[in-house]
């Protein structure tokens, strides 16, 4: 996972580039801390130099946007080379177009042997798997579930789907798995891999879809290599937290007895880190969905192209059926592979387990060659309509509402915030970014932090970098103030929390796309929107953390408190909440990185700054420079980001485990 | 049979890809698994005639509406698979090279484009008008022409500029823009005329109709990018703002435009491969060409009317069995 230690390169050098007297005075705030001085007193003086800083020098040395600055024609003086040497480089004629030919190929070969059994077959085959990995539970999950995809109208496209998720899968795994494995035994390279992870999944989906059509064309070879950036960093970072848990005593047992490496991986560490690595599985193909949507912007097969088709046309009736096939199959494979990989180590499945399954499955493909391939029309339930309507009526009837909401919001908070940002000095903010960092994570998180953000400039991007900060921030607070609520009541209420449960898990396996939407419906092409979409994304994790982090509070102090005589509500302010510091900035941890991944989503619905960039660099050719560049400033803006809120985070914790197993969890 | 003709497919690019091998694979290696739409087979009837062809369906309802008549027609009576692929303007081109495109049925001149991939690559080429003559402009409701004299001058549009403040320009006017990947001069024609505006994108046709329809009942001051042919305008009073007008080659320097869009004759675009061997579905395309109002009435019907892209292209086909016979190929 991402520790201090693995700062990438750029930032270091860039941190002296921050004037030596801005920098100095941070420096001076740090080692003051331990002076008699009350806590609250250097922050707040920080914040008057701050604020003082500001008026004084406000709108000099900012650094506007430029359409045409030089990185982004050398991006595109590159894109132009890509382009003229697609069939004259061998680069590309030995290599880069034989790895089109083969995932192409691959995903052909997939969506053939799906498409064979028929509707009826193929479910009777899911049945059968389900059935045989997890008993009748499972089975009949997978039955209901796969049969759902017909009624909603879309076999085809769920078939298309499910075939380009499991060539992404398969070849994600044939390539993490191994690699995972060597990382799990080799710390050195567990370390050189983690920033590139790290980049991989900070990395807007969008930025790398036009490098992908650039190498591969459009088509279901490109998307499928898009997916598997994605949804390899899982497959990667579990199989080595799997292989490096196994019990030191056991392999030292292993080779004592003279096992050799291969012997001892073999039979001892890969058997005992079987669950785990079943969870790595099950986290790949939850990523490989979640990118099924974006992937249809370069003519992916399937679902995501009505998810897009509904985007266009403002046709939330139409995007609805597809958004719920896509989390049905998430929640069938998510079923399947959990209950595969939780079984006990060395117990098989019964004979009549077997049986039944294969009844199962040989009943289904016999019914399918009966039964037309098609699936039956009639069964097919169509509601878009009363969808639209029901939209239509909340807009109606919510209009002044929803205007007020945003318009408070945008005026109240955004507006003044984007201005303060975009009219700092790049200085200022910088040394902010650095007094905040280096409070609460230390020199250096700090110099990672400040590095990072002043790269954005010599990209070209401070103005939208601030732009999209601004965004972000506002998207955090409001996610972290509802996911507090929510998840407080969660934790006092075991009723609730036992209703929100299902809407968190549809709300989190939902394509992002389906409620920008509404969203869109209800307030409009503004940065509310945006907002809006990246709030309800990122709540359902924010909200577990703060649930779990007051439930496990340990009882001793909640029990000594309630002896000393507190009401309930300063059992909750002074001692659930305090002790529960770790889990709710672990909470904000979470929350920004995923608010930062739907705001450039929100570049769709006209949220502006990075977002809009990356978008419109992968749909106009002449932005193609900017593009790429706004999706590297995201990530620097994320790392950024990351490292203010995991200083605070690891400051008080031994690092590591914890932030690894919360982002797992997470179904981006 | 279809899967039948799926493992001919794939026994295809097998064989392409392995032929390919030893002058390395170049782009359009592999196409069998794209431009499958070889020409009918001989002796079947019409409706047993295979292959598939790839439509391109760019993001605005016009656009849809050729593309569904296209595609119905293709299907049923010329016996054809259709495969419809959501895709922006300037990705669909991209699609031609490799073949996962065939067919673009509405082109907005886009002659960089034309340039790289007709004259450069000779991976597309052009396939006659589709009879629909485009412009895009700027609109405002026909209530502020009436409500503010000269509204409609753009040099005049400075003077009116507080009008079109919102919560997301600031403290500039707002020009509300659609799609992202729409063709747009936008940013260029507000530097070059020293313009006090600010592009806000809206993200959408859907987002640029619900607003110019908000701006009509609710009285609500905008000015927003927008297209004829549209259905739009029979639903709501807009006036077109006027720009310089223009001239042959102001719009050469994407940088330098300070004039209004050229009205375009939309055309069709088609890759080599489908021009070469696509048969009748090829005839079909190139022979297709309607009117503003044809386009206008489908694309209506599946916006407003509730139907789907298909029910519309039927309805329309079923009532205009004259304009359309002229297409197909005997």
């Amino acid at each position: 996972m991402t520790t201090s230690q693995a700062s990438p390169a750029p930032p270091a050098q860039a941190a002296p580039g921050a004037p030596p007297g801005s920098a100095g005075s941070a420096g001076s705030a740090g080692s003051a801390s331990s002076a008699g001085l009350p806590r609250w007193a250097l922050p707040l003086a920080g914040a008057a130099v701050a604020v003082a800083a500001y008026v004084a020098f406000r709108g000099t040395a900012t650094l506007p946007h430029d359409d045409d600055a030089a990185p982004f024609q050398l991006v595109n003086d590159l894109r132009a080379w890509v382009d003229a040497n697609r069939n004259r480089s061998p680069l590309f004629l030995f290599f880069v177009n034989y790895v089109r030919l083969f995932v192409g190929g691959l995903y052909d070969v997939f969506h053939l042997v799906l498409s064979l059994p028929g509707w009826a077959g193929l479910t009777g085959v899911a049945a059968g798997l389900g059935w045989l990995t997890g008993g009748r539970r499972i089975g009949l999950t997978a039955a209901l579930g796969f049969g759902s995809f017909g009624v909603l109208g879309l076999w085809e496209a769920s078939v298309a789907t499910l075939a380009l998720v499991l060539t992404a899968v398969l070849l994600s795994l044939l390539i993490g798995l191994p690699l995972g494995v060597w990382a799990g035994r080799s710390p050195r390279l567990r370390r050189l891999l983690a920033p590139v992870l790290d980049v991989m999944q900070i990395m807007p989906t969008f930025a790398y879809l036009a490098p992908m059509v650039l190498f591969f064309q459009i088509g279901p070879a490109s998307a499928a290599v898009a997916t598997m950036i994605y949804s390899i960093p899982p497959a990667i970072r579990i199989t080595a937290l799997a292989i490096e848990q196994v019990s030191a005593s056991a392999v030292e047992a292993s080779t004592s007895l003279g096992a050799t490496r291969w012997q001892t991986l073999r039979k001892v560490q890969l058997p005992m880190a079987r669950a785990t690595i079943g969870l790595a599985v099950n986290q790949t193909i939850m990523m490989a969905l979640s990118m099924v949507v974006i992937a249809a912007l370069i003519a992916a097969p399937g679902l995501g192209s009505d998810i897009i088709r509904g985007l266009t046309r403002a046709n939330v009736g139409l995007m609805l059926p597809a958004g719920v096939a896509i989390v049905v199959m998430a929640v069938v494979l998510d079923r399947i592979t959990m209950s595969a990989a939780t079984r006990a180590p060395y117990e098989t499945a019964g004979r009549t387990r077997w049986i039944v399954a294969g009844a199962l499955a040989v009943g289904g493909v016999a019914l399918g060659r009966a039964l037309p391939a098609e699936f039956p029309q009639e069964w097919v339930l169509r509601f878009a309509g009363p969808v639209n309507e029901a939209v239509a009526w909340a807009k109606f009837s919510w209009y002044g509402f929803t205007d007020a909401v945003r318009n408070l919001t945008t005026e109240a908070l955004l507006n003044p915030l984007q201005s303060v940002l975009t009219g700092s000095p790049w200085w200022l903010v910088s040394a902010v970014v650095l007094a905040v960092a280096w409070r609460t994570g230390g020199p250096r998180p700090a110099a990672v932090a400040v590095g990072c953000l002043l790269a954005t400039a010599p990209l070209g991007l401070w103005q939208h970098t601030m732009e999209t900060l601004t965004t972000v921030l506002v998207a955090v607070a409001l996610t972290l103030i509802a996911g507090l609520l929510l998840g407080i009541a969660a934790a006092r209420s075991p009723r609730f929390a036992a209703v929100q449960r299902p809407l968190l898990d549809a709300a989190q396996t939902m394509p992002a796309f389906v409620y920008l939407l509404p969203a869109l419906a209800l307030f409009g092409a503004t940065r509310f929107t945006a907002i809006f979409a990246s709030v309800i994304y990122a709540i359902p994790p924010v909200v577990r953390l703060v649930e779990d982090g007051i439930r496990n509070v340990s009882p001793a102090a909640v029990e000594a408190a309630l002896s000393c005589g507190s009401t309930d509500r300063q059992l909750l302010w002074k001692v659930r909440l305090p002790l529960a510091r770790r889990a709710i900035l672990l909470a904000a941890n979470q929350g920004i990185v995923m608010t930062l991944a739907m705001v450039v989503v929100g570049g769709l619905v006209g949220a502006g700054g990075l977002g809009y960039d990356v978008v419109s660099g992968f749909s106009q050719r002449s932005d193609f420079g900017m593009g790429f560049a706004a999706g590297v400033a995201t990530v620097l803006l994320g790392i950024m980001l990351d490292r203010i809120t995991q200083g605070a985070d690891e400051r008080n914790s031994t690092p590591g485990s914890n932030r690894m197993t919360t982002r797992k969890k997470r179904i981006a | 049979m279809r899967i039948a003709h799926r493992i001919r497919l794939l026994a295809g690019v097998l064989t392409l890809g392995l032929a390919a091998g030893c002058g390395g694979a170049t782009v359009d290696t592999g196409t069998g698994t794209g431009t499958a739409s070889a020409a009918p087979s001989a002796g079947g009837t019409q409706a047993s005639a295979g292959g598939t062809v790839k439509i391109a369906v760019n993001p605005w309802a016009g656009y849809e509406a050729s593309a569904a008549v296209i595609a119905h027609l293709l299907e049923e009576k010329l016996g054809y698979t259709v495969e419809k692929k959501e895709l922006a303007e300037q990705v669909s081109w991209e699609g031609f090279e490799n073949g996962d495109v065939d067919v673009i049925v509405e082109n907005w001149g886009h002659e960089d484009l034309k340039k790289t991939f007709i004259e450069d690559k000779k991976v597309a080429v052009e396939a006659g008008s589709t009879g629909n003559k485009g412009v895009i402009g700027w609109y405002i409701p026909k209530w502020m022409a009436d409500e503010y004299p000269g509204i409609t001058d753009y040099k005049n549009l400075n003077k009116y500029a507080h009008l079109f403040k919102t919560s997301e320009s600031g403290d500039k006017g707002q020009l509300l823009f659609g799609d992202p990947s729409y063709v747009s001069h936008e940013k260029a024609l507000i530097k070059n005329l020293k313009l006090d505006y600010k592009v806000v994108v809206g993200g959408s046709e859907a987002a640029l109709i619900e607003s110019a329809t908000q701006a009509q009942q609710q009285k609500k001051p905008l000015l927003f990018y927008f297209w004829d042919p549209h259905w739009l305008f029979s639903k709501v009073e807009l006036a077109r703002v006027s720009l310089p007008p223009y001239t042959e080659g102001c719009d050469a320097d994407a940088e330098k435009i300070a004039c209004d869009y050229a009205e375009l004759d939309l055309d069709k675009i088609v890759s080599k491969k489908f021009a070469d061997t696509g048969g009748k579905a090829y005839e079909l395309v190139k022979n297709f060409s309607w009117t503003n109002e044809h386009q206008n009435s489908v694309a209506n019907d599946i916006t407003n009317n509730g139907m789907s892209a298909e029910d519309a292209a039927k309805k329309w086909i079923d009532a205009n069995p004259d304009v359309w016979a002229a297409w197909v190929p005997k």
